[in-house]
């Protein structure tokens, strides 16, 4: 095919220039990422194989994959199923959700309008390996040719011959309905792209020939794993070629993908993909506040106040290569003018030479109260309601985002108004109004988690713009974290980031985002031991995704059926260890 | 020649006997004269169900009746309803059983209220509405509609964990869906089956055995998932079944007013977008079930953000914020919400009247279950809910009753409703909101 899909990804891919200059992947010498050992011999910490989870593709993913097969101009109209959100992520909920009737209505509708456009006059000529003999009437060998390319990336393996069969027949019996070759051909196109196969990642096992009795991932699966953990997306064909030849069941073979995929510019799609998850940015999607209290604040502040955040965690953490806990106390970010009004800096609208430039790099100085992303816009903003700020719901975010330590709801039959109503001349600021609040014993115990850690976020309003005062009194933004003193956010920070919380927290979610489900009890050690390694290479996310996706763990499974069921860690015992922890 | 159609003939016919298991649509070449019963059996008209979830509760002390029984007098929080007095049961008194279980407050509320249970994780009971679209829906071309009022796509209607229905949340995409290229109009002069209809059905049946071969390599849960799947193929070929053949004509079958494009950004958030789609929402479901395209709705008020334009608080906040006031005796901007919603709800009912079926309207064929998810909203009580009936199904419930019924599980009110539509089910919930106690005084 010249210019076919297998094509052009090619030359997509080849035509990429690395957007991570300086990115050094350490060469793999081992296999066993995580010691798993000999066959037979187990020792604590080494990684149990779970059964295989079929995972829907997500929303954003969906987007990526069709983008990256036929191209980014293909539109993608509708709405797509939502997507739902466990143990903190929905790359762990696609691991439970079906598609609802009123979903497929959608997805039926989506496939069709999508298989329309690739077939179309515009781009078939891009899309089509072969012309049909006759236009109006079906040709199998012409379909055969696209169906079979196409569906290799859909289906991300290739189609078994009567797979072929079947969507070969479907286009030709289409195309005698309909007496017109694309448009039958693209109904084919549409069954696939609402199939099973393509909507769902499933995960096919096959013995491991070193370890009797033991399951993993066929190449194609791993494939596709390997794929959506670094880019979020389909495999390419190189990664294909890869699983075809048997290249990634050899160590080497794997390696050289990864350190492929690493040095790609869609390695950042996928660190955006898993921060966005992680962070809940999806909840911008109904960010609103209050235009008469903030009015500088409006649709297009929240998107920027979105990508602010996107861009210093690629820049600190992909391009820089720093320690991950520096997100949390770092000053250097990137600005539009609309981000500024609400910083109080100005952003010039030109780039150096005058030319236009929306994005301009930019750190604080130690003397502004600006310092790590808890103090984005995407934070303070993000978690507040929409006339005020909230330092419980700040807190909770705090723990629950960040640190992976879940809160409590509260009970039943407990009165707020003291601590909400913010016209109370006896409780003029949050935290007097908090303080009262607290003396309720029964809301004590979690308030005491959330609003200390909260409250020293109250400089900043529910829109993020910095104050001194609340209703004429001056803020303190003093407090403790798990007994430690703060006088300001700023040690706060410092405090947040030197807690072994936060790293743990990323690998907990890195690793339920990378095999799509929650960490168990009992792979609390195999956790830990994968977090001792991220600890001692210094806190880089690239090194820790490249382990995992280096790993023979990471594609292992259980055969359907055998693994044993373990209870998901739960999430009390992590707020009572919280909260033990705090002395309170 | 002229031998009476039969509705499996015609199945067999227009399929030439190569499908199995396609549900049929309601033809109503059966009607009778006045369009109120199948005109060959006597039966009357398809009962619809329908459910209205909103948030935050009413004030304790002003909605209950002072009177049980039939010909009460309705309370100053629910006068609004008084045009619809004769046809709405109350029940008063139940609660939410807790079980010594963490409140998550306005959501075990909503669980108890459409499951009968308190779920976590995977093991998600369906909700009522799921169970009684299985009995009374399956032949339509919709098994059930769902919309919410607030712009958000969140919905209280689940056949499972992996199946959460979600809410359509524009009107001019739910007209789209309802009446839009797969509406057949049964009252058009000239019916042409759309070969593209007919070329995605032969592609679907051609494809369908290689898609349920995934089956055979999955566990357990996921194969329930892939169940799911399944049954929402299942509606995607019923709906070109019922698109492929030309309907029976259907006098109460109009086509509803298409709707202007929505509102810009979030339309639902304010109280005035969330009426101005809500009315729109009652005229498409209305006309919905008057066209047989479905026969259950659930619709998702979603109060919990909802704002006066401009307004700095939301319902909810202002539930927790709002000081009582002195001379009302209760929060002042709450109860206008409260009295809000109330108004738009009776809104709904009226444009639902409006639709007329012969000598009656598409409410007389429903019965319209409404819930809330705290008795008392500003401090999250789970005892004393409000819960209201609205509508008869045909004949199938008495109405115009207040029921007390203080402390018993609120579970009794979803039983009551499901027997009434045929649900083979003895008892509902679990735990201590487990019953087997139908409310007796509204059944026929």
């Amino acid at each position: 095919m010249s210019m076919g899909g297998m094509a052009k990804i090619k030359a997509r891919t080849k035509g990429r220039v690395a957007l991570v200059p300086g990115l050094v992947l350490a060469v793999v010498t081992t296999s066993l990422w995580l010691g798993t050992g000999n066959a037979g011999e187990t020792h604590k910490g080494d990684y149990i194989p779970r059964e295989p989870v079929m995972r829907r593709l997500t929303a954003g993913q969906y987007r990526n994959v069709i983008s990256d097969i036929f191209g980014p101009d293909i539109q993608i109209g509708g709405r797509l199923e939502p997507d739902l959100r466990e143990g903190g992520l929905y790359a762990v909920g696609a691991g439970h959700v079906s598609i609802t009737a009123a979903g497929m209505e959608q997805y039926d509708q989506m496939a069709r309008a999508i298989a329309a456009q690739v077939l179309d006059e515009q781009h078939r000529r891009m899309t089509m390996p072969c012309e049909p003999a006759d236009i109006g009437a079906p040709d199998d060998a012409c379909a055969r040719q696209f169906l079979t390319t196409t569906g290799l990336y859909l289906f991300r393996r290739p189609l078994t011959a009567t797979q072929a069969d079947v969507y070969v027949a479907a286009a030709n019996e289409a195309t005698k309905i309909v007496d017109d070759f694309y448009h039958g051909l693209s109904l084919s196109l549409a069954a696939m792209l609402s199939s099973p196969q393509f909507l769902f990642r499933q995960q096919i096992t096959e013995p491991e020939p070193d370890r009797h009795g033991q399951f993993r991932l066929d190449a194609w699966s791993k494939a596709t794993q390997l794929s959506f953990f670094l880019w979020n997306s389909t495999p390419d064909t190189l990664l294909l070629e890869a699983a075809r030849g048997g290249e990634l069941n050899d160590l080497h073979g794997l390696d050289q993908q990864v350190r492929r995929m690493m040095a790609s510019p869609r390695l950042e799609t996928g660190v955006r993909a898993f921060f966005i998850d992680n962070f809940r940015f999806s909840e911008f999607e109904t960010l609103t506040k209050d235009a008469r209290l903030f009015p500088k604040f409006g649709a297009s502040v929240a998107a920027d106040a979105r990508e602010q955040t996107l861009r210093t965690i690629i820049d600190l953490l992909l391009h820089r290569q720093e320690d991950y806990r520096k997100l949390f106390t770092t000053r250097k970010t990137f600005l539009t003018p609309r981000l500024g009004a609400i910083y109080r800096v100005p952003v010039s609208h030109s780039g150096p030479n005058g030319a236009p430039e929306r994005w301009r790099p930019h750190e604080f100085s130690p003397s502004e109260p600006n310092i790590g992303i808890l103090t984005h816009i995407s934070f303070t903003g993000l978690h507040s309601p929409p006339g005020r700020g909230s330092p419980t719901i700040r807190g909770k975010a705090m723990r629950e985002v960040m640190l992976c330590q879940l809160v409590p709801a509260p009970p039943a039959e407990v009165p707020f108004d003291i601590v909400q109503d913010i016209t109370n001349p006896l409780y003029k600021t949050a935290r007097e109004r908090l303080t009262a609040h607290r003396r309720e014993p029964v809301c004590a115990g979690c308030h005491n988690l959330m609003d200390p850690i909260g409250l020293a976020l109250e400089n900043f309003d529910g829109a993020g713009e910095y104050r001194q005062f609340e209703n004429g009194v001056p803020i303190d933004p003093s407090g403790e974290f798990d007994t430690l003193p703060f006088r300001d956010f700023a040690e706060l920070s410092e405090l947040i980031a030197g807690s072994r919380a936060l790293s743990s927290c990323l690998v907990n979610r890195l690793l339920s985002y990378a095999r799509g489900r929650g960490i168990d009890h009992d792979e609390r050690a195999w956790v830990e031991k994968t977090e001792s390694l991220f600890i001692d290479g210094g806190y880089r996310l690239p090194d820790l995704m490249r382990r995992i996706a280096t790993s023979d763990d990471f594609y292992r499974v259980a055969a359907p059926g055998t693994s044993k069921i373990a209870q998901e860690a739960d999430p009390q015992d992590e707020a009572i260890k919280s909260s033990s922890g705090s002395g309170q | 020649m002229t031998r009476k159609l039969n509705r499996r003939d015609l199945l067999r016919g227009s399929l030439n006997g190569s499908i199995v298991a396609v549900a049929l649509p309601f033809l109503d070449i059966f009607l009778n004269d006045n369009g109120t019963a199948l005109a060959d059996t006597g039966r009357a008209l398809p009962p619809c169900f329908g459910t209205w979830f909103q948030h935050l509760g009413f004030n304790p002390g002003r909605w209950i009746p002072d009177q049980v029984g039939s010909g009460y007098e309705n309370n100053v929080e629910l006068k609004v309803f008084d045009p619809f007095r004769n046809r709405i049961n109350i029940i008063s008194g139940t609660k939410y059983f807790m079980d010594g279980r963490p409140l998550e407050t306005h959501k075990t509320g909503v669980q108890i209220a459409t499951t009968g249970a308190i779920f976590e994780g995977a093991d998600v009971p369906p909700s009522l509405d799921s169970t009684i679209a299985d009995t009374i829906g399956a032949r339509t071309r919709f098994r059930s509609l769902e919309v919410a009022l607030n712009g958000r796509t969140q919905s209280a209607s689940q056949r499972s964990s992996s199946a959460v229905n979600p809410s359509e949340t524009s009107p001019a995409a739910l007209y789209q869906r309802i009446f839009g290229p797969g509406f057949v109009d049964p009252n058009a002069a000239e019916f042409t089956p759309d070969p593209t209809v007919m070329a995605r059905r032969s592609v679907l049946s051609l494809v369908a055995d290689d898609r349920i071969k995934l089956m055979r390599d999955v566990g357990a849960a996921d194969r329930a998932r892939l169940d799911e799947y399944f049954t929402s193929i299942r509606q995607i070929e019923q709906q070109l079944e019922i698109e492929l053949h030309r309907p029976a004509p259907l006098e109460t079958c109009v086509i509803a007013p298409e709707p202007a494009e929505e509102l810009p950004e979030l339309p639902g958030l304010t109280a005035e977008a969330a009426e101005n789609n809500c009315s729109l929402f009652a005229s498409l479901l209305g006309h919905a079930l008057a066209c047989d395209q479905t026969r259950v709705f659930n619709v998702f008020a979603g109060t919990l953000m909802m704002r006066l334009p401009g307004g700095v608080r939301d319902w909810h906040s202002l539930t927790h914020e709002e000081p009582i006031d002195d001379m009302l005796g209760v929060q002042k901007d709450v109860t206008w919400f409260i009295d809000w919603a109330n108004r738009i709800f009776v809104e709904f009912l009226s444009i639902l009247e409006g639709i007329s079926e012969g000598e009656g309207s598409v409410l007389d064929r429903l019965v319209i279950l409404w819930q809330t998810d705290h008795g008392y909203a500003r401090t999250h009580t789970m005892e004393n809910l409000p819960i209201m009936t609205v509508g008869n199904a045909g004949g199938r419930l008495r109405t115009g009753i207040h029921i007390a019924a203080p402390g018993d599980p609120t579970t009794r009110v979803g039983l009551t409703i499901q027997q009434a539509f045929g649900v083979p089910v003895s008892k509902w919930g679990t735990l201590s909101n487990e019953t087997d106690r139908t409310i007796n005084e509204i059944i026929i």
